[in-house]
């Protein structure tokens, strides 16, 4: 017969699952659970500053891994600042677990102190939650907890857990087995015969990867189907690595910032074979308009997907890696001669423009030279604006989970943190985080925790003094009427970089800033490369909102 | 300008009764209430009561058949806490019969 408190069995089954680094922040509530985590010698405990941090710390270890990764937070405030985190992860399906102190059982309702309805706050941004009410249940929670956030369509799981339940002693006589990723549901083979036909029989099919090919491991799959049926392969921001971005057969990112080429590719296409995407707003445009002339497939582990935003001639539940194995055989070689070098005469007509990308003081241009001080193996991270866009653009992708990016929720002050959860998963690697002003200030505090646990993440700051994306809408949509969108005073960020402890480049003081940008991104540990851009450098091509991808302006 | 779109005029469409089995704990009703509550999906009634000798409560729930009924079916499927959802055209009993107590 085992005994132990509610904290000490969380921590050992927390172990049991092979979880080995745990991001967050202690307080009253939690305190019980982190006095049995201190005891753990193989769970590290990385001390985030504000919670948000600890949160995306945890999502940057899994969209690294794979795997659900851990965050702590006390009550109160800890849990309302993991919130935009965990909402973060619903939007993306990163599979996360977070664990939430809580105050005691007979006190909740009454507004205690640092009392909080997390379990509330949370239900529409958690795949699932749990609010624990004796220890004994803490033994199916916790793998349950791990089961739901990896099965199916992957997602953020909470669990809150009142500080008695912490303290309560429970005996039991075996642990729980860890959790194990569900297997995805059995599919309909007669639905992948007739998708096989539909691809065999058209004449200009274009194949669209969505974020679900990176989370399914389906990449190569992907790549294969592409190379055996000649299909042009879009990628939406979530999916950017799946097939190299010089792969012959890919036509890029489409949407929103996508290159006109590409948008206007799937103007033409007669077949849409969509795989692990889901027609969101920003990659498709105006809905009604969007593929006008094409039949659609849809592979979605997440039958709430297929039909949402577009009706699928074929839809198909399943998992994608697998269904993509079923496709291949029935798929026919075909090289398609035609409707590629039509392809490749839009691409030559209307590729992406990337002006200055020779210079690598203007914003194309420090991507290249950062990518070019950089091989395949690092992994590069961004915040959320016009910074972002570019990179997904410029950036060469060439694998996936090379990159990490907050697509869905679009959180401004993901980058950094996200950066740090994924050199705390791989630490062999160099990871560089591409962040703007605006950005980076969101969760700036975590420079310090960056700092102290030393990893060799880069932050490559572009920085134009101003909230870039919104100056940007403000000077194209609203008259030129700019509000709110510039910071009143510059900031020294070099020298905040080094009180925080970390060394800060700055870039516009090199003479030679490709030689500087080699030697900073070689060089083991953090550093901060300050790079000023021009505030009217503009992301294009655009789709105005609300409008159809063919309605581009600029690029 | 952009266009807002007009609120779907739910009374012109005919009614669907819901039967959901779902498991016996507080926190249930939030979650299936929150999935038509931000969808501004108009529930125009709800039951709940436990299953006798079993840890399951059902629901019945009496909604709008509106195109977008069918998305909240998968949404519903998608909640681990629910088991099974049934559907029912609007002459089930189940509201019927209660109408006595609404007058």
């Amino acid at each position: 017969m085992l005994q132990m408190t509610g904290a000490e069995l969380i921590v050992r089954l927390l172990e049991r699952q092979g979880v080995r680094t745990i991001a967050g922040i202690p307080g009253g509530a939690i305190l019980p659970l982190y006095d049995a985590l201190s005891g753990s010698t193989t769970i590290r405990h990385v001390l985030a500053r504000h919670e948000q941090g600890a949160g995306f710390m945890a999502q940057g270890m899994s969209r690294v891994s794979g795997r659900p990764e851990v965050c702590f937070a006390s009550s109160g405030p800890g849990a309302t600042n993991l919130v935009t985190a965990i909402a973060d992860a619903k939007l993306d399906s990163i599979p996360m677990v977070a664990i939430t102190g809580q105050v005691p059982l007979s006190m909740i309702g009454t507004d205690a102190f640092q009392e909080v309805d997390t379990y509330g706050l949370t239900i529409p941004i958690t795949k699932h939650n749990f609010l624990v009410r004796s220890a004994r249940d803490l033994l199916t929670v916790i793998p349950a907890a791990f089961r739901i956030a990896m099965s199916g369509r992957p997602g953020p799981v909470l669990v809150d857990v009142p500080k008695d339940v912490q303290n309560q002693l429970v005996a039991f006589e075996a642990y729980p087995e860890p959790a194990e990723r569900e297997a995805p549901p059995p599919f309909d083979l007669t639905a992948i015969d007739a998708a096989a036909r539909m691809i065999n029989e058209a004449e200009r099919p274009v194949l669209y990867l969505g974020g679900g090919v990176v989370h399914g491991g389906a990449s190569q799959q992907a790549v294969t189907l592409a190379e055996q049926a000649g299909l042009p392969t879009t990628m939406t921001l979530m999916a950017l690595g799946a097939m190299p971005i010089d792969h012959p057969l890919s036509i890029g990112m489409l949407g929103m910032h996508g290159a006109r080429y590409t948008n206007f590719v799937l103007e033409e296409a007669d077949l849409l074979i969509c795989v692990g995407a889901r027609f969101d707003d920003r990659a498709i445009g105006k809905a009604a308009q969007f593929c006008p002339n094409a039949k659609i497939i849809h592979i979605d582990i997440d039958s709430s997907e297929i039909h949402k935003i577009k009706r699928a001639h074929v839809g198909i539940q399943a998992d994608v890696a697998a269904a993509l194995e079923a496709l291949l055989p029935r798929v026919k070689v075909q090289l398609r001669k035609r409707w590629l070098s039509h392809v490749a005469g839009l691409k030559t007509r209307f590729p992406l423009q990337m002006p200055g990308a020779e210079d690598p003081r203007s914003h194309y241009g420090l991507i290249h030279a950062v990518a070019a001080a950089l091989d395949d193996e690092a992994i590069i991270t961004t915040d959320v604006g016009q910074h972002q866009m570019w990179v997904a653009q410029a950036y060469p992708f060439r694998r996936p989970r090379q990159w990490l990016t907050s697509g869905g929720l679009g959180t401004m002050g993901f980058g950094m943190p996200a950066a740090l959860g994924a050199a705390l998963a791989e630490p062999e690697r160099t990871v560089v985080c591409f962040s703007g002003d605006g950005s980076l200030q969101m969760n700036i505090q975590e420079l310090a925790t960056l700092a102290e646990e030393g990893l060799n993440v880069k932050i490559v700051l572009m920085n134009n003094n101003s909230l870039g994306l919104v100056y940007q809408q403000q000077s194209l949509f609203y008259g030129k009427r700019v509000f709110a969108s510039r910071y009143g005073r510059p900031l020294d960020f070099v020298a905040i970089a080094e009180g925080f402890g970390m060394r800060g480049v700055d870039l516009d003081a090199s003479e030679n800033p490709r030689a500087t940008l080699a030697e900073v991104l070689n060089e083991p540990g953090p550093c901060l490369i300050h790079a000023s851009i021009d505030r009217e450098n503009f992301v294009y091509p655009m789709v105005p909102p609300g409008g159809a991808n063919t309605e581009m302006i600029g690029g | 300008m952009e266009h807002v779109a007009d609120p779907l005029p739910q009374a012109a469409f005919a009614k669907a009764v819901l039967e959901l089995e779902v498991s016996n704990h507080a926190g249930v009703m939030s979650h299936i209430c929150g999935l038509f509550a931000r969808r501004a999906f108009n529930v125009e009634g709800i039951l709940c009561m436990p299953i006798v000798g079993s840890d399951a409560s059902r629901i019945w729930l009496l909604v709008f058949e509106d195109q977008r009924l069918e998305q909240m079916l998968l949404q519903l499927e998608k909640l681990i806490d629910v088991r099974s959802v049934r559907r029912h055209g609007a002459g089930h009993e189940v509201f019927e019969r209660l109408e006595a107590f609404f007058h």
